[in-house]
């Protein structure tokens, strides 16, 4: 995977401390994040992680418990979302469904009571970007789903901001029109150059759209870092977990010297990418990164089911009564209960404490 | 086409005459008669002459129709001392229901609105001593009622049945409003308040509009509801304001000279007409609109 650049020139959206709570039930714990101009930056997590509070408290749809939010330098922990310089896309499109194409993107304008002429420019302008001309005397309800969404859009960028919020964009999408406004979405960032924030539950999203990922869970950011790094080196077996299809696959075990000790088979961990010291210790490898040929030295595992997708396939193995998954551009068939002999690419490991589940 | 025809698919068709159809179709149409009798020997009643009633033949229809009860109910009939008919009744309630019916609605969509939307601090109680308000009978409430009128010096007037009328049916249709706009989906309302639109600019542009359904439920239930009332009628009015309800009955018990039936049934019908007509002119947007404030969260 290419490394990204991210030119931090200075901070575009700075989250300092931000906890909320609803009634007893925290919901955000000292959320920080500086975020440069032009990013684009993805929160992604599972359900309840989070990751739409966080937006929504950007955008001021939400009232904070604690901490400070700026945008472009300001403060706006207290201002009104209309006065914060943002643009925001939700995931039901939220189109006015009694208003005009047109007048779904006027309205904010009107509201700002911009002249007449600077509104039709701006239209003209989102309208040519999106390519929406053709329907924009229609009413919502006779669009597609990606016409609508690109209408809301369209809403966003009329207003002409820096900052970009988009909520699940992409969610109520099919899976082929999801990944071609996917690909639009990256070429508007590239165009316009303005900072995005994006919440999704897609990781795919996540890896191919982001500049950088903040991974939440449970209203904490558990890593903060580029798609590649989270890729590469999890800060945690969750991290670990999240990233990756399918998952990464944990080897429990301990580390003795330069061996990673586990089931009587010794490991050698030359070439890995961290410090591990000697103890319990788990291991884990993504199916990607592990290699096999058919014989019976080594660490060895069963196989139980074999998935063919075209340009590859992906493995379940049997080890030692453990499941362990192993993904290969190779799509030969391999009978079932054939046992493979399986090497892993240290290098592209990593290690946890099962205590503190943290990256060793 | 032919090969069309051969392909048929599907069940075989079975008669339309089965004991089952039979059943449901006679106790569909037994019940349907039972309802329709009364109103047909009103209209029959109605337009026949005394002598033709005092036969005693109920079901028959008129030998020799005559519209003369009708106008005598409109315009003739006494009660009490006035004798010009229900026109003036008619007119009170329309003066009654209709600015009752459009204050109502106006409150408390506004109310369903702020309690489904904005959240704001002690929501909760301020619904809670709503819904409290909505089972406490109504004879209770009607003594204190007439005090506070009195107070505020609008007691026997129309301002103070409108009054009583807004009021009682607050918490019924601010129920209804905050469910319906519970409904919607919440990220209209976020993308409205981004979009710069505030409180008021929110609610007559983005929510008000889209709430025409639940609006045609509120209208028929308030105008039924305040075209049919008697008891707050006749107790907060004075006879030169009673709406129609109250001067029908009075010009149906009289109790002094001949009972005029055929003047009875048709001022009865007369009184019927605008809930009648309500329905019929939106009974489909009721059924819709019913669904969509269902009770929900």
């Amino acid at each position: 995977m290419m490394h990204q650049s991210v030119s931090v020139t200075d901070s575009s959206l700075s989250i300092r401390g931000l906890q909320l709570s609803f009634g007893a039930v925290q919901v955000l714990h000292d959320v920080s994040m500086e975020i440069g101009r032009g990013e684009f930056i993805v929160l992604l997590g599972g359900s309840g992680s989070g990751k739409s509070t966080i937006l929504n408290c950007i955008a001021g749809l939400l009232d904070v418990s604690d901490g400070q939010i700026f945008i472009n330098g300001r403060n706006v922990t207290w201002e009104e979302p209309k006065d914060r310089g943002i643009g925001m896309v939700f995931q039901s499109y939220a189109l006015y469904p009694q208003m005009t194409v047109r007048g779904n993107l006027a309205f904010g304008l009107k509201n700002a009571k911009l002249p007449k002429d600077e509104i039709a420019r701006r239209i003209d302008r989102a309208a040519r970007i999106l390519q929406i001309e053709d329907y924009l005397d229609r009413k919502p309800g006779a669009l597609s789903g990606g016409q609508r969404q690109r209408v809301a859009i369209g809403r966003a960028l009329v207003r002409d901001v820096d900052l970009f919020l988009f909520d699940e964009p992409l969610s109520n999408l099919d899976a082929k029109l999801r990944a071609e406004l996917r690909v639009e979405i990256k070429r508007l960032h590239e165009k316009l150059g303005n900072t995005m924030v994006y919440v999704t539950h897609d990781q795919i999203e996540a890896m191919t759209l982001a500049s950088r990922i903040a991974l939440l869970r449970h209203g904490v950011i558990q890593q903060f870092d580029t798609p590649d790094e989270i890729y590469r080196r999890p800060v945690n077996l969750y991290v670990a977990g999240f990233i990756g299809s399918p998952s990464m696959n944990f080897l429990k075990g301990r580390i003795e010297g330069e061996d990673f000790v586990f089931n009587s088979h010794r490991i050698p961990l030359a070439g890995y990418d961290g410090r591990p010291r000697d103890g319990e210790a788990i291991l884990g490898v993504r199916p990607e990164h592990t290699g096999f040929r058919t014989g019976t030295d080594g660490v060895t595992a069963k196989v139980e089911l074999q998935e063919h997708m075209g340009a590859e396939s992906v493995i379940h193995l049997s080890l030692d009564g453990q499941r362990f998954a192993l993904r290969t551009p190779d799509d030969t068939h391999i009978p079932e209960g054939t046992t493979l002999s399986l090497t892993f690419d240290i290098s592209r490991a990593s290690l946890f404490d099962p205590q503190s589940e943290l990256r060793l | 086409m032919a090969d069309f025809a051969m392909e048929a698919r599907g069940p075989r068709p079975r008669s339309r005459i089965s004991p089952r159809s039979i059943m449901i179709y006679g106790t569909l149409v037994l019940v349907a008669i039972y309802y329709l009798i009364p109103l047909y020997v009103m209209v029959v009643t109605s337009l026949k002459g005394l002598p033709e009633i005092r036969l005693g033949n109920i079901f028959s229809p008129p030998v020799e129709a005559t519209f003369e009860p009708w106008v005598k109910a409109w315009s003739q009939a006494c009660t009490g001392l006035n004798c010009d008919g229900l026109q003036r009744g008619f007119w009170n309630s329309v003066r009654i229901t209709v600015p009752s019916v459009i204050i109502s609605i106006l409150i408390a969509s506004i109310n369903g609105y702020a309690l489904a939307n904005w959240r704001f601090k002690g929501a909760e109680a301020f619904f809670a001593v709503l819904m409290i308000g909505a089972f406490i009978p109504y004879q209770v409430m009607i003594y204190p009622m007439v005090i506070l009128l009195r107070e505020l010096g609008i007691y026997g007037g129309l301002t103070g049945l409108v009054l009583v009328h807004t009021v009682f049916g607050m918490p019924i249709l601010t129920l209804l409003f905050r469910n319906y706009f519970s409904t919607l989906p919440e990220e209209l309302f976020k993308a409205a308040r981004v979009d710069g639109t505030g409180f008021w600019g929110i609610y007559f542009r983005i929510m008000l509009p889209s709430s025409l359904p639940i609006i045609v439920v509120a209208v028929i239930l308030q105008v039924t509801g305040i075209w049919n009332d008697f008891l707050f009628g006749v107790v907060f009015t004075r006879p030169e304001y009673y709406p129609m309800t109250v001067q029908l009955n009075n010009i149906v018990n009289t109790t002094t000279g001949v009972r005029e039936y055929n003047v009875n049934m048709a001022a009865t019908i007369l009184t019927g007409l605008v809930p009648l007509l309500i329905y019929f002119v939106s009974g489909r947007l009721f059924v819709r609109g019913i669904a969509a404030g269902a009770v929900k969260g």
